[in-house]
C-alpha cells in the first residue's frame, strides 16, 4: 500500500521538478530522495501545500557528515503526511567548506530549533533563519562537534584502536 | 555571549522587570532557564536557554555497538526510560529485519503501557500541585513507585532500567512481577478514579486551567507538537495508531483527543490516557495466557546476548557472545527511521549503519525539545503563574531536552 503512495509520490515530484528528484530510494518503505539546494525551498513548499502531497508535518530536520567528499554534509528532513499515512525523507547534500541552504522556517515554525541544532552540531547555515545561534553547545566551543573529524574520545589513548571497535 | 537574553527595553527608567524563572519545575534550578521580562504579573518576552546538561549522547553513540546504545537512551526521557530502550531495540530490530514472537510484543507493550502512566502521573500531579493542590499529588505519586518496583523485578533497575535486549528481554518475567502487574491492575483505577473526582471537576483547578494557553491545531502542527499536547488542540494522531509497532494493532484502544488545546484539555488528555494504558496492560495479559509460556526473546543468536549460564558452560553460547561483544556482527547498510509513541510524543530514532560495528549517524528526535520551544512564544502577554502550569502541562523532561 505504501509503495503506491511512494510511487505516486515521485511521478508527481518528477513531474513538477524535473531531473532535480535524484538517488531515489525506498528503504525500508519510507521513500527517500535526493535534491538540491537551489530547488529545496520550492520542493518542502510542494511537499507541504500541494494537494496530493499533503506533509504538513515537519517531523525533523538534522544533518549527516561525509568527510571526504565535494558535498559532504547531508541534511536530512524527515516529513510526515498525516492524512495519507505516508512519511517521506529528503536530503540535500552541500558545500563541506560552505555549507548554506535555505531556511525551512518560512513555512514550519518548528524548524527553528531543528536548524540551532542542525547548525550548532554541523555549522550548516540556514538562510533566512531568523535567530541561527548555538543551541545546545555552549557559544565559545569553536567547533562544529558533530563532523567527523572531531574524535570523541582522547586520541592519545593507546587501548582503544579504531580496529578493534570496526571504525 | 550569544545566549544572554536580547532585552527588548534597555532603558533604565523601564518598569519592566527581569525574572529568571524558577525553582518551580524541577530542572530550573539550573538545567534550562527562562529570562523573562515582566510587567507587573505580566510576561512581556522570554528567552528560554536550553544545553545545560548536554551531554552529547549522538556523538557517543557514533561510537558506541549498538546494545551499549540502550544505557544511552535511558537518559532520553528519564521518567518512561523503558519506552526509549525498547524504541531503540525496535529500531535496531527493524534494521536487522527481526521478527519478533507475540509473547514478547506483548510483554513490551505492559513495560510501554506502565511507563506511559508512570510519565503521565508525574505531567498531571504537577499540574496539580502548580496549582496548589498537594494532596492530589501526594496521592497519585506512589503508584509511579509501585511501577518502579514492577521495573525492578524485572530487570533490577528503577528509573534508569536499560531493560530488554535487542531482540526481545533478558530474562522473563517471574511470578512476582506479574502478581505485582496484577495488584497495580487492581489498584490503580480506584485511585486515578479518586484522584480525578478530586480535579476533574474541581472549581479552583478549572479555573486556574481551562482556557490558560489556549493551542490552535494549526499552530501545533506548524510547531511539529506531538503526544498529548498534540492530541488535546484535537489532532488525533497517536503513532501507536499511525504505525503500529510491537504488534499495537492487536489491541483495542481509544486515542483521546480534545478540543480546544488549553492546559486543562491536555490534562484530561492525558488522564484519559492512562485508563487506555490500563485496558492496554488488561488486555495484554489476557493475550499473554494464549502464547506459549517461556518466550522472552526472539531466536536470532547472531544479535541476542546469550544468557551468562550458556556462555560459561556452552561453546556456542560463548563464541555468539564473543562475536557480540567484539562486534563481528553483520548489520546491513541501510538507513531507518523508527517512531514509537513516547510519553511526549513521537519519538523518532534516525540510524544510519555503514556495515560497521558502531552507528554511522545517530539521531534521536526528542519530543520534549521540539514541543518546548514554543514556550516563550505561548508565554507572552500570560501572567507569571500561567506559565508556571504551561510548563508543568508540557511535561519537558530536561534529559529530553538536550539529549
Amino acid at each position: 500500500m505504501a509503495e503506491n503512495k511512494n510511487q505516486e509520490l515521485i511521478q508527481v515530484l518528477t513531474e513538477k521538478f524535473g531531473d532535480k528528484i535524484i538517488g531515489v530510494q525506498e528503504p525500508y518503505g519510507l521513500l527517500t530522495f535526493e535534491t538540491t539546494k537551489d530547488v529545496i525551498s520550492e520542493v518542502l513548499k510542494f511537499l507541504k501545500e500541494g494537494e496530493a502531497t499533503n506533509f504538513n508535518f515537519l517531523t525533523d530536520i538534522t544533518a549527516v557528515h561525509y568527510p571526504g567528499k565535494k558535498h559532504g554534509i547531508a541534511v536530512v528532513y524527515h516529513l510526515h503526511s498525516m492524512v495519507n499515512k505516508v512519511r517521506v525523507r529528503v536530503k540535500v547534500f552541500i558545500d563541506e567548506q560552505h555549507p548554506g541552504i535555505p531556511t525551512a522556517t518560512t513555512l514550519w515554525n518548528g524548524a527553528n530549533w531543528m536548524e540551532r541544532e542542525t547548525y550548532d552540531f554541523f555549522g550548516v547555515k540556514f538562510e533566512g533563519h531568523p535567530d541561527l545561534r548555538r543551541i545546545l553547545n555552549m557559544d565559545d566551543l569553536g567547533v562544529h562537534p558533530m563532523l567527523k573529524q572531531y574524535p570523541l574520545e582522547d586520541p592519545n589513548r593507546v587501548d582503544k584502536k579504531d580496529e578493534y571497535f570496526g571504525r | 555571549m550569544n545566549n544572554q537574553p536580547v532585552y527588548t527595553d534597555n532603558d533604565p527608567q523601564s518598569e519592566l522587570v527581569t525574572l529568571n524563572l524558577g525553582p518551580t519545575h524541577p530542572a530550573t534550578h539550573g538545567v534550562f532557564q527562562n529570562v523573562l521580562q515582566l510587567d507587573g504579573e505580566r510576561i512581556v518576552s522570554g528567552v528560554s536557554t536550553i544545553g545545560y546538561i548536554h551531554r552529547a549522547f549522538e556523538k557517543i553513540a557514533e561510537h558506541r555497538p549498538f546494545y551499549q546504545i540502550t544505557p544511552l537512551t535511558d537518559r532520553l526521557n528519564y521518567c518512561s526510560s523503558p519506552i526509549n530502550n525498547m524504541g531503540w531495540h525496535m529500531t535496531v530490530e527493524k534494521l536487522l529485519n527481526i521478527e519478533m514472537p507475540k509473547r514478547v510484543d506483548y510483554l513490551r507493550v505492559i513495560i510501554m503501557e506502565l511507563s506511559r502512566i508512570s510519565d503521565h502521573i508525574i505531567c498531571n500531579t504537577i499540574i496539580a500541585q502548580d496549582t496548589g493542590a498537594t494532596t492530589t499529588f501526594l496521592y497519585l505519586f506512589q503508584f509511579r513507585e509501585h511501577i518502579y518496583e514492577i521495573y525492578e523485578e524485572i530487570c533490577g533497575a528503577r528509573l534508569t532500567t536499560n531493560i530488554g535486549r535487542i531482540g526481545g528481554f533478558e530474562r522473563d518475567f517471574n511470578d512476582i512481577a506479574f502478581a505485582k502487574i496484577n495488584k497495580f491492575l487492581k489498584e490503580f483505577p480506584v485511585a486515578l478514579r479518586e484522584f480525578e473526582n478530586l480535579l476533574n471537576r474541581n472549581r479552583i483547578f478549572i479555573d486556574r486551567t481551562a482556557g490558560v494557553a489556549k493551542v490552535t491545531a494549526e499552530t501545533a502542527l506548524n510547531y511539529s507538537w506531538s503526544g498529548p499536547l498534540l492530541r488535546a488542540t484535537g489532532v488525533d494522531y497517536d503513532v501507536r495508531v499511525s504505525e503500529p509497532y510491537s504488534s499495537y494493532q492487536d489491541f483495542d484502544f481509544e486515542v483521546p483527543v480534545g478540543t480546544s488545546g488549553d492546559i486543562y484539555d491536555r490534562y484530561l488528555v492525558r488522564n484519559e490516557e492512562m485508563w487506555q494504558s490500563v485496558r492496554l496492560i488488561e488486555q495484554a495479559m489476557q493475550k499473554l495466557k494464549n502464547e506459549p509460556a517461556g518466550i522472552f526473546h526472539a531466536d536470532v543468536p547472531d544479535f541476542y546476548l546469550p544468557a551468562k549460564e550458556e556462555v560459561y558452560n556452552n561453546m556456542e553460547a560463548l563464541i555468539y557472545h564473543f562475536k557480540i561483544v567484539m562486534g563481528e556482527i553483520d548489520a546491513p547498510k541501510a538507513e531507518v527511521y523508527h517512531a514509537v509513541e513516547g510519553g511526549n510524543g513521537e519519538l523518532g530514532f534516525y540510524l544510519i549503519n555503514d556495515g560497521g560495528r558502531t552507528p554511522y549517524r545517530l539521531h534521536f528526535r526528542r519530543p520534549s525539545f521540539i514541543n518546548y520551544q514554543m514556550f516563550a512564544k505561548m508565554s507572552e502577554g500570560m501572567l507569571l503563574s500561567d506559565a508556571i502550569i504551561n510548563m508543568s502541562s508540557m511535561n519537558i523532561i530536561a534529559g529530553e531536552l538536550d539529549a
